[in-house]
């Protein structure tokens, strides 16, 4: 129990996906602006994330033995088409999910953070529900980054910086004292 | 986008310098923050990119008229997943220590967006020559912003360039630099130049590409 604890609190903080590992900018950079989306994306990342360690932990034990060269690709093709699916199905059953998360599920797909997710958790042997606590990790963490993110830039859009400094440049900073922040975290566990 | 370039050399060059991926377009950041401690990592990591990027190009500009519009995208996506396996094979075998230091990067070169846009934008409409030029201009911009980007928090950060010593033993190395944090504060900096000497230019008569392009990526659903 302590070691799922330990991969969940370590996905989250200590290797935060987008801080850390820089896995998922572009969501990062392009869906924080306002806090309420920066949200509901980390809620869907969530979502994905969970689907994903399933199947790879899935494509792992069954099928990858016999072909590992074929990883990549059958990963990415199944991920994609899972999204797909689950899209429909959440479509279907309930349209409120459907609307919260809309335009979101798609454009996920293509996050390094899920195949990102799915090859660490091969790399590092670990199993079904190892990989379910870590994708909860790293789901929670990008949500954290999204959101402290977001409410940042709310907040320094009223500011007065430097017109040279409107735009990324200011973000990608702003990101690097964040990232800074997350170093803190290394010391909290002693092994 | 620009408007469409007509000769070869513009097709060829805009993607080094006028729509360099990293700096101007903001594509492919993962790659280029998460791997760009040092320079030999970065060129490493550009190569193998430009390698994928070049050889998915000319299949997809090939294939272009059988891969039916509908299951483009993922037709791309394979295209590139194949590549991409080739690369870290061939870097497994070749080089091992950067295979391992560049670790799940190489592999997530599949997802590096700047690779299916070019894809998507340039390869399924285009000649095989031009869909060539195109990928290389592109693939040699990426190169250029990641050995930047390496060139300044290597420099820094461990005082040398591409592992040789440049700034002698006094020099305290900034080890922020090589912190995650520090890909941000470079590229925000970089930015951040490009910013002013943009503003400088005769009060810059037309409005910067990126700003335009990063802020309009997806608005909430209400």
């Amino acid at each position: 129990m302590t070691d799922l604890l330990w991969i969940l609190v370590s996905a989250m903080l200590v290797n935060n996906f987008t801080l850390v590992l820089f896995l998922g900018l572009c969501p990062f950079l392009g869906v924080s602006a306002r806090v309420s989306t920066a949200l509901r994306m980390g809620l869907a990342n969530i979502f994905v994330l969970t689907i994903t360690s399933v199947t790879a932990s899935f494509l792992n034990a069954f099928i990858l033995p016999f072909a590992p060269y074929l990883r990549l690709i059958s990963f990415i093709v199944v991920i994609a088409s899972l999204v797909q699916i689950t899209e429909m199905a959440i479509k279907k059953l309930s349209p409120t999910l459907f609307r919260e998360l809309g335009i979101f599920l798609p454009l996920i797909t293509t996050n390094c953070a899920i195949l990102g997710l799915a090859i660490f958790q091969t790399n590092r042997g670990y199993g079904f529900v190892e990989g379910l606590f870590f994708a909860l990790g790293a789901g929670l963490g990008l949500t954290l980054a999204l959101v402290l993110m977001a409410s940042i830039r709310e907040t320094t859009e009223l500011a007065d910086v430097p017109s040279m400094a409107r735009g990324m440049g200011l973000v990608l900073i702003l990101a690097g004292s964040l990232s800074l922040a997350f170093m803190g975290f290394a010391g909290l566990f002693t092994v | 986008m620009s408007p469409t370039p007509t000769t070869g050399v513009q097709v060829l060059s805009r993607g080094v310098w006028r729509e360099n991926p990293v700096f101007v377009q903001l594509l492919g950041l993962c790659p280029a923050l998460a791997v760009t401690n040092t320079v030999a990592n970065s060129l490493a990591m550009g190569l193998a990119t430009f390698f994928v990027l070049l050889g998915s190009s000319v299949l997809v500009s090939v294939a272009k008229d059988w891969i039916p519009k509908q299951v483009r995208i993922s037709a791309y996506i394979l295209v590139i997943a194949t590549f991409v396996t080739i690369a870290d094979l061939v870097l497994a075998a070749v080089v091992p220590d950067i295979h391992k230091a560049l670790g799940a990067f190489i592999a997530l070169i599949v997802v590096n967006c700047m690779i299916l846009g070019r894809q998507e934008a340039f390869a399924s409409k285009n000649p095989v020559g031009r869909a060539v030029l195109d990928a290389v201009g592109t693939g040699a911009g990426f190169i250029v912003a990641l050995v930047a980007i390496g060139g300044f928090r290597e420099v820094l950060g461990y005082g040398s360039f591409l592992g040789v010593p440049l700034l002698g033993p006094a020099f305290e190395p900034w080890v922020v630099m090589i912190l995650p944090a520090g890909g941000f504060f470079t590229l925000g900096f970089i930015l951040l130049g490009f910013g002013w000497w943009e503003a400088r230019r005769a009060n810059s008569v037309r409005p910067r590409r990126w700003m335009n392009e990063a802020t309009v990526t997806v608005e909430a659903p209400r």
